[in-house]
């Protein structure tokens, strides 16, 4: 985000910057003990921090709630805040689905449910039946299509089941993105490779919780290992409740769950 | 199915756009080329003689372009290299860098040998610079005994054999690119190969009977009208069996009704109507039918073969090109929410727009200019007929 400035107060302009920069850098670190990171916060996954690098140790799984999800589109606010996601391009984002007395369906998700559904949808003119809220963002494939068409092996499945792109390798051909069923991928205008929600793999592998699953107010967004018995994923998992994947005919083997999902989903 | 004009937010941007539509359309018409080529020097058919040289040199103009549409596609150009240093095996796309490279050579080859006799009499015919150019073309070998012609022949002949698998491959393949996309309807039918590779051989067959007759009606040469007919009659044929599988497709799946036909459906009656019923099907398909029937079963007079040859060329050359924009850009309109379509603007100025388009499509007429000036494109132009 460069600002506009006039030459002759450009070099003046830096220069106090500069100082300012510098007074407040210097005083933080005063302030701040040394060593002040991501490790002060408490660990939200627990079995990761101090152990060792083991990356096959854990089976991480994503359950998402439609039961309880009430479309405020924090998840949405805080993935954008986390990775600086271009205008347009949504590396997670949520639907609205209204049902009429007729059975018809009418989805929308304007900005990806930034905003948050904070009215109604009066576009219809017919009386709703039913209305829920579908949060969507990367099913973490077990037989990801992306992976399997990606040219120069730049998209990779980790020992530890993430699907991640490695942007020093990505040609941008934009295979991947077609490939994908689920549509959680774009190619990233000022990179310009290929982008999609991680899981936040780097706070996970700091024992925190995905940026998304932090913030959701309503527990609508679950994240954990199933490995580990007391986890929550576990015991929804390992429970009667119902529980399906997006797409299941495609053939992908998701991790990514869904709890009280409606057939009407796609 | 209701449409509801739902589409998923990152499926607002067409991420393949015209210049992935314009790289199967190159491919084709270079497979189709080296098809009519072939005909000649590995199936005897001795009317194609004609164009048996132009053809091979008609392929290779546009194979040597085939590449600039995926480089100005890519979103990072500079590692286009990285598919053939760091290949992942699972991927289609990975296999395209060695198979266009082994592809050129066989061309590149079989052009030489085919043209040695010509090149190393025109060594002796010029002068400096021209002179070094044939002899770098001939590897600065003289050699015209018959016992060196005869190997020259064993040789092209082989390298015709082989080319002919090549090129199905270098198209078959590009179809399978979008075949294997299971995520698009539209795309994901094992049909798509063999659509491409009939479309391929339609494209370079109508190519080379527009350019022919369009270089020989400029030049004031005679057209061959044996020749013309017999690449009209293979028009023809390969041109049925195209059709007969592009509607095939559609047809096959409207039967079955699965959710397959009903995603596609809506596409096509929607909004592909025009350019697939109206124009691909219609005007581009129907209409060079019923020509193509006049001209291949009735006694057509010379004088109108010579200019309804050539206009059916052209409106072949246009169906494929719908049928690439249809399958690449119209495929991709469909949302994977199958509850809308996003709507494509194509570009002037964009490195993937009109204008890049048309430079694309450009640079191979430009370079086939510049190969007849090495190249004699006819048997007639050399004082001794060859090759």
């Amino acid at each position: 985000m460069g600002s506009i400035q006039s030459e002759p107060n450009k070099d003046r302009r830096q220069f106090i910057k500069n100082v300012l920069k510098g007074t407040i850098t210097g005083s933080l670190l005063l302030v701040i003990p040394a060593g002040a990171d991501i490790e002060k916060i408490p660990e939200q996954i627990p079995g990761i921090r101090g152990k060792d690098w083991d990356m096959s140790k854990q089976n991480f799984a994503f359950i998402v709630d439609i039961t309880v999800c009430i479309g405020c589109g924090s998840c949405v606010v805080a993935d954008q805040r986390e990775y600086r996601v271009p205008d347009g391009y949504y590396r997670t984002w949520v639907e609205r689905y209204l049902k009429t007395f007729d059975d018809e369906i009418f989805v929308d998700s304007p900005d990806g449910g930034l905003e948050g559904y904070q009215t109604p949808r009066k576009d219809l003119g017919k009386p709703v039946r039913d209305t829920f809220f579908v949060p969507k963002l990367c099913n973490m494939c077990k037989d990801p299509s992306c992976v399997q068409v990606c040219p120069v092996g730049a998209t990779f499945r980790s020992p530890d089941g993430f699907v991640l792109v490695d942007s020093k390798r990505c040609i941008g051909c934009a295979y991947c993105i077609q490939a994908c069923p689920y549509s959680v991928r774009f190619l990233h205008p000022e990179t310009r490779t290929a982008e999609k929600c991680t899981w936040c793999y780097h706070r996970v592998r700091k024992g925190l919780l995905p940026a998304c699953v932090n913030v959701c107010p309503t527990g609508a967004r679950k994240f954990g290992d199933l490995n580990d018995k007391n986890s929550e994923v576990y015991k929804i998992l390992s429970g009667p409740g119902v529980l399906t994947v997006l797409k299941k005919d495609m053939g992908n083997y998701p991790s990514l769950y869904y709890k009280g999902l409606r057939r009407e989903v796609i | 199915m209701g449409l509801s004009n739902f589409v998923f937010p990152n499926d607002v941007h067409v991420h393949w756009s015209m210049m992935i539509a314009l790289y199967p359309y190159i491919t084709g018409i270079v497979a189709g080329a080296f098809i009519v080529s072939s005909l000649y020097h590995v199936f005897k058919v001795e009317a194609l003689k004609p164009i048996s040289r132009f053809s091979l040199l008609f392929a290779l103009a546009f194979l040597a372009f085939a590449t600039l549409p995926l480089l100005l596609h890519l979103g990072r150009p500079e590692r286009n290299f990285n598919i053939m240093l760091t290949p992942s095996a699972s991927s289609a796309m990975a296999g395209f860098g060695y198979i266009y490279t082994l592809y050129g050579v066989v061309l590149v080859l079989e052009i030489l040998f085919i043209y040695r006799p010509t090149l190393v009499e025109l060594k002796h015919q010029t002068k400096g610079l021209m002179k070094l150019i044939y002899t770098l073309l001939t590897f600065a070998s003289d050699d015209l005994s018959q016992r060196s012609l005869d190997l020259d022949h064993k040789i092209i002949k082989f390298l015709a054999a082989i080319g002919i698998p090549m090129a199905c491959v270098l198209h078959g393949y590009v179809g399978f690119i979008f075949g294997g996309v299971k995520a698009n309807p539209t795309w994901s039918t094992p049909l798509m190969p063999v659509i491409f590779l009939l479309s391929a051989c339609v494209s370079g067959i109508a190519g080379i009977i527009l350019v022919y007759t369009l270089i020989r009606a400029f030049r004031h040469q005679p057209i061959d009208m044996d020749c013309l007919r017999t690449t009209t009659n293979y028009l023809a044929g390969f041109f049925i069996i195209d059709f007969a599988f592009e509607m095939l497709e559609v047809f096959s799946h409207s039967y079955l009704r699965t959710w397959y036909h009903h995603s596609v459906n809506a596409l096509q009656m929607g909004p592909l109507f025009n350019s697939f019923w109206v124009w691909q099907v219609g005007i581009l398909s129907v209409l060079p039918l019923l020509l193509l029937g006049y001209l291949c079963l009735t006694r057509v007079k010379d004088s109108i073969y010579r200019i309804l040859a050539p206009l059916v060329g052209l409106m072949l050359l246009m169906q494929v090109m719908f049928m690439r924009w249809n399958v690449v850009i119209g495929g991709q309109l469909m949302s994977k929410s199958h509850r809308g379509f996003t709507v494509f603007h194509p570009e002037w100025f964009d490195r993937e727009g009109i204008v890049a388009v048309l430079i694309v499509m450009s640079l191979p007429l430009i370079l086939l200019f510049i190969l007849s000036k090495i190249f004699p494109f006819w048997l007639e132009d050399e004082k001794e007929p060859a090759g």
